[in-house]
């Protein structure tokens, strides 16, 4: 199974364009993300830039309305993730658990939905799999 | 915490960390099947003593140094019957062993040879396959006997029966504790690469089907060969197998339809391919590239693998190199399935012709008599060069090989397909 391990580092929501964490903590991460990799469960990574460098693009008018960052209303927003995949969803506590996490973080835990748990009719409307059945394509020789 | 959720996060504790105690303990006793006993103490003790202490800051750790104590006293008890003189000096080692249990952080390093010797061990060639699968899912994998026995289909004892001999021929063989090396390495190295792409193969038969269990043995293997691959990054067979099990397990998604029936890789819809899985593939696979091994069986797999994965549409395909790692694959490890799949690249890449004298050359074949991607193949090509009376025939005899129902059903369709097209 694949979790998304998602990293609220509480704080970021007003993060200045350009914050990078310090020295001390990437060290202490990298550690961890070492310890991901060697047991063979990474399959991603990555950090991001906070708020005041993204922008939202929100539809409550149906229409697409961009706003540049900061959020004032976002009170957690994301500052990285991982992509791992594990037998169960204590597993991916328990890595969760061991990270070098600061006081302010939070790690939210949130499995991947996997193509085939969508019922059949998701899974056609998903995949355009009626007109490939109608029309089967065959390599041609050239 | 509740003391279900306890059990749980014991549970995943254990997932964690049962391969490195094992590794670990076997350093010290020497005997794989002896090591797990161990290990299996230091969990029933964890399960005892963490509902009421609570899970500790480093359960890993915990469990190490409860396996290893277990681990002296058991030497001790032995040597105090047998009085062995011998042991004396290995004590000396173990009580070492103690004191850099408690620094974490210091067994890191030895962990990972550890880790190498048991994955070589569990590997050893004095197993057969079925007994080295088994011993690795249980001893690597972290499976219970009883998930093995349901991914493949077999009772639970039997499982059971296999591991239990496994270990003790391993004991009786009195195969040392050790990552080989010299001219030794290579035949070892591949013992243990064959072991995880039977359990790839094993899950990747079963996808979609109803349980789940069959189809998670892809991820057991993939777990394993990544860990491998951080265990003997020198290794470019080691990246090519995961370069190739990455590649395949990126099609999961695509294989089968809603009601679980198989859609070939040229009808795939692309869009359903796992791409970060893809580009994982193609990174192990230009690490292996990269450390010579172009040329290795897994790696050659993964190059065709690759440049189906390389392809937005089955058009893009490139048949041509498909055809030529072929022929370098037909050259190191020449089978008549290999020829199968070559003949396949040729007719896709110069025609239906060329493909089909290729396969005719294999119908006196005795390893494929009772094959049915044989005639399903010379059926296609027949189809393509407009014989659809003989196609029809291929098609008709390959449905009646294949022990697959919802293939079989395929192969129908394809053989009915023969006819409207006469009909028309």
């Amino acid at each position: 199974m694949r979790f998304m391990m998602l990293m609220i580092p509480r704080g970021y929501e007003d993060a200045a364009p350009g914050t990078m964490p310090d020295a001390d903590a990437v060290a202490a991460m990298m550690k961890y993300n070492e310890a991901l990799q060697k047991a063979g469960v990474l399959l991603a990574l990555d950090g991001l830039h906070p708020p005041s460098m993204g922008a939202r693009v929100s539809f409550a008018t149906g229409k697409p309305t961009v706003r540049d960052g900061p959020f004032p209303e976002a009170k957690e927003v994301l500052g990285g993730y991982w992509m791992i995949d594990v037998k169960s969803k204590a597993e991916a506590v328990e890595w969760a658990s061991r990270c070098p996490a600061s006081k302010n973080e939070i790690i939210e835990v949130r499995q991947v939905q996997e193509f085939s748990e969508f019922p059949a009719d998701v899974q056609e409307a998903a995949s355009g799999f009626k007109e490939m059945q109608a029309a089967p394509r065959r390599g041609t020789a050239s | 915490m509740t003391a279900s959720a306890t059990h749980r996060a014991i549970d995943a504790v254990w997932r964690i960390e049962s391969a490195k105690i094992i590794a670990g303990v076997a350093r010290m006793v020497r005997d794989v099947g002896v090591a797990e006993e161990l290990a299996q103490d230091a969990l029933v003790a964890a399960l005892e003593h963490w509902p009421a202490t609570g899970i500790p800051d480093n359960p890993g750790a915990w469990l190490m140094a409860t396996a290893k104590r277990r681990a002296i006293d058991r030497l001790r008890h032995r040597k105090l019957l047998e009085r062995k003189h011998e042991e004396l000096g290995h004590e000396m080692e173990l009580a070492q062993e103690m004191a850099v249990t408690d620094f974490d952080t210091a067994i890191d390093d030895d962990i990972g040879d550890d880790l190498l010797r048991l994955i070589f061990t569990a590997c050893h060639p004095v197993l057969s396959a079925e007994a080295r699968v088994a011993l690795t899912l249980r001893l690597l994998g972290g499976l219970t006997t009883d998930e093995i026995a349901r991914a493949f289909l077999v009772p639970e004892p039997t499982i059971a029966q296999r591991i239990v001999r496994a270990k003790r021929t391993l004991a009786e063989a009195r195969v040392p504790y050790v990552v080989p090396r010299g001219d030794e390495l290579a035949p070892r190295l591949g013992s243990v690469l064959e072991v995880l792409y039977l359990v790839f193969n094993e899950g990747y038969a079963a996808t979609g089907g109803g349980d789940w269990m069959r189809p998670s043995l892809c991820d057991d293997a993939l777990r394993l060969g990544r860990v491998l691959a951080e265990l003997a990054p020198d290794e470019p067979e080691v990246h090519g197998l995961v370069a190739l099990m990455e590649i395949h397990a990126s099609r999961t998604g695509a294989r089968a339809g809603p009601g679980g029936e198989p859609i070939l890789l040229l009808e795939q819809n692309r869009a359903r391919w796992n791409h970060l899985q893809i580009q994982r593939g193609l990174a192990a696979l230009a690490r292996s590239e990269a450390l010579g091994g172009a040329l290795g069986p897994y790696a050659l797999q993964a190059a065709i693998a690759a440049c189906h994965a390389r392809a937005h549409t089955p058009e893009e395909t490139d048949w041509p190199r498909i055809a030529a790692l072929y022929d370098a694959l037909a050259a190191l490890a020449p089978s008549p399935v290999v020829e199968l799949n070559r003949a396949v690249a040729l007719a896709m890449a110069f025609g239906p012709a060329v493909g089909l004298e290729l396969v005719d050359s294999l119908l006196e074949e005795p390893s494929l008599a009772r094959y049915h991607l044989l005639p399903s193949v010379r059926g296609d090509f027949l189809f393509r060069l407009g014989r659809l009376g003989e196609a029809r025939a291929e098609f008709e005899r390959a449905a009646s090989l294949t022990r697959n129902e919802r293939e079989r059903a395929l192969l129908q369709t394809r053989a009915g397909r023969c006819g409207d097209v006469d009909a028309g």
